[in-house]
């Protein structure tokens, strides 16, 4: 469905994606892990052309191709419309909106009006607390609540893909817990592939049909998740489950898998 | 009285627009002021040059005004790589100068006469004491419809809502898949147009030249900045405020008249930054 194929991306003279390639299949769940500064947000927002303020030929290498087409030229509101959602890091929501005018915007590509009313049920069926709230301001919401908002919004465009970044962000682990029941429910009810940026790993391989690892801006492994929570180099750095300290005191990932 | 509400229902006018532009892209639009004059002039040349019926030169005017503003945006602002606010400032003072020469050069420096299909010694008295000219009338009926118009537009409308979207949070606006671009040149253009209807008020009122729009836009600004620059309700009290506020010094002091303006904005930035009427929004992380 989403295929990436050597993508290079720079922040002026930093090279923040070294050449990643990934593919994602049609209803999986598909996770990217790794460390702050790994450059995982960076694939999402190159995937989006939102860093086309920066410069205009981003990603400067590679290609990126959703449903057989190539969406690495287009503009953003021409990938919303083919079906690519996104839910940024950090909820983003319109603060002086209401949660209602909010959901809305989701639709803004959409002309459809009556099918869009069905939605916003569906929606709120997802989330029944956004629908007790719709009259509110966006702003005056907790930050679990407005996770919801940024993901109801995020699937009022009918998404055949929906990226998230980092939904858990700031947010209790019960909270994070409802928060992932709900992207399952929308990945299997729905049948919307989802593509998820996490650093909450345990969750993530919980969740997940196959993650990427990545580090300093490339892709170290790609497994299924069963294996990788079995791995012992992921258990020391992400799940906390330490071994023994190597010699330096820390150790990279010896890079088993590598496109290039 | 009367009067002075009536001017400050034009200041609020004018500020609506540059409200308008501030909102969407936070730039404070200096060329605004030149804008108006400019679509102004073009209402005079139509009307003095073509001899057309004033509705249809006002008609035309509007559109002028409209695609005025969208071009404005799209030759100046729009290239502007990297823009930092303060560099857009200085893009719209270019516009300003650029504007006011070309409308000096193209229909002089000296005064023009320009009226509105008003005769504005018509009066009326309702209550004893009270008067209202027609000019009065006009303004305040503009200024109610225009108002209204804008009330609905921004609560109602796939557009208009998109619009606050946009000046909310630019960057959610795009992933939502709105043209932001696109927003930007309609504020530009809807700007443009209630900045020209208040404009021509104006120039009915004193004449027209290429400078004249100069005081009117500060007084409006000042207006702006008491309303604080972001509500357009709070902008239409503080236009209200300053034509009462100037009137009144015109009365009593005449010679602080053309001062009072400044003083407002000057105590406005000290007291109270964000203005009489914002709410304040602190992001939540």
């Amino acid at each position: 469905m989403l295929k990436v194929n050597n993508i290079e991306t720079w922040y002026d003279l930093i090279r923040a994606l070294h050449g990643i390639s990934f593919e994602v299949k049609q209803g999986d769940i598909v996770t990217l892990l790794g460390s702050n500064g790994a450059g995982k947000s960076t694939i999402l927002k190159t995937i989006m052309r939102l860093l086309y303020d920066l410069k205009e030929e981003q990603p400067e290498k590679g290609t990126i191709e959703f449903m057989g087409e190539r969406i690495d030229r287009k503009n953003t509101d021409e990938i919303v419309r083919m079906g690519i959602s996104y839910v940024p890091e950090g909820r983003e929501v319109f603060p002086e909106l209401s949660v209602l005018e909010n959901i809305m915007m989701g639709a803004y590509t959409r002309r459809d009006r009556k099918t869009i009313k069905d939605d916003i049920d569906h929606v709120f069926d997802h989330f029944p607390i956004l629908k007790a709230r719709k009259d509110q301001e966006a702003g005056h919401l907790s930050g679990g609540e407005q996770q919801m908002l940024a993901i109801g919004r995020a699937l009022m465009s009918r998404p055949k893909l929906l990226m998230l970044d980092e939904p858990s962000l700031g947010l209790s682990p019960l909270l994070t817990r409802d928060i992932f029941t709900i992207i399952r429910d929308i990945n299997q009810k729905d049948g919307v592939t989802i593509l998820l940026v996490e650093q909450n790993v345990n969750m993530a391989l919980k969740y997940a049909n196959f993650a990427f690892m990545m580090e300093n801006g490339r892709i170290v492994r790609a497994e299924k998740p069963e294996i990788l929570r079995e791995d012992e180099d992921v258990k020391e750095f992400y799940l906390g489950i330490a071994k023994e300290t190597s010699v330096k005191g820390y150790q990279r990932y010896r890079r088993k898998v590598r496109f290039r | 009285m009367v009067e002075g509400l009536a001017i400050g229902a034009c200041y609020g006018l004018f500020a609506t627009a540059v409200v308008i532009i501030y909102k969407t892209s936070e730039v404070v639009n200096f060329a605004q002021g030149e804008m108006a004059m400019f679509s102004s002039f073009v209402a005079f040349h139509i009307l003095s040059a073509y001899q057309y019926p004033f509705w249809l030169a006002f008609v035309i005017t509007m559109l002028f005004s409209i695609l005025l503003g969208i071009l404005i945006e799209f030759l100046f602002l729009r290239p502007a790589k990297h823009p930092s606010i303060l560099g857009m400032i200085v893009i719209t003072l270019g516009a300003e100068m650029f504007l006011m020469g070309l409308a000096s050069w193209k229909w002089g420096a000296e005064q023009k006469f320009f009226s509105l299909p008003l005769n504005p010694s018509v009066t009326y008295e309702p209550v004893k004491g009270m008067i209202i000219t027609n000019w009065a009338i006009a303004v305040f009926a503009v200024t109610a419809c225009i108002m209204l118009f804008l009330y609905i537009f921004f609560k109602f409308t796939r557009l208009g809502v998109a619009m606050r979207a946009t000046q909310q949070n630019k960057h959610a606006a795009k992933i939502m898949g709105i043209r932001t671009e696109r927003i930007f040149s309609f504020a530009w253009g809807f700007s443009s147009l209630i900045g020209a209807v208040a404009g021509m008020f104006f120039a009915s009122r004193a004449t027209l030249d290429p400078a004249f729009m100069m005081e009117p836009f500060l007084r409006a600004f000042a207006a702006a900045v008491l309303g604080g620059l972001m509500s357009i309700p709070g902008v239409i009290i503080g236009g209200a405020l300053m034509g009462l506020i100037e009137n009144f010094f015109g009365y009593f002091w005449p010679h602080w008249k053309p001062i009072i303006a400044f003083i407002v904005i000057i105590l406005v930035l000290c007291l109270r930054p964000s203005g009489l009427f914002t709410k304040h929004y602190v992001k939540k992380v």
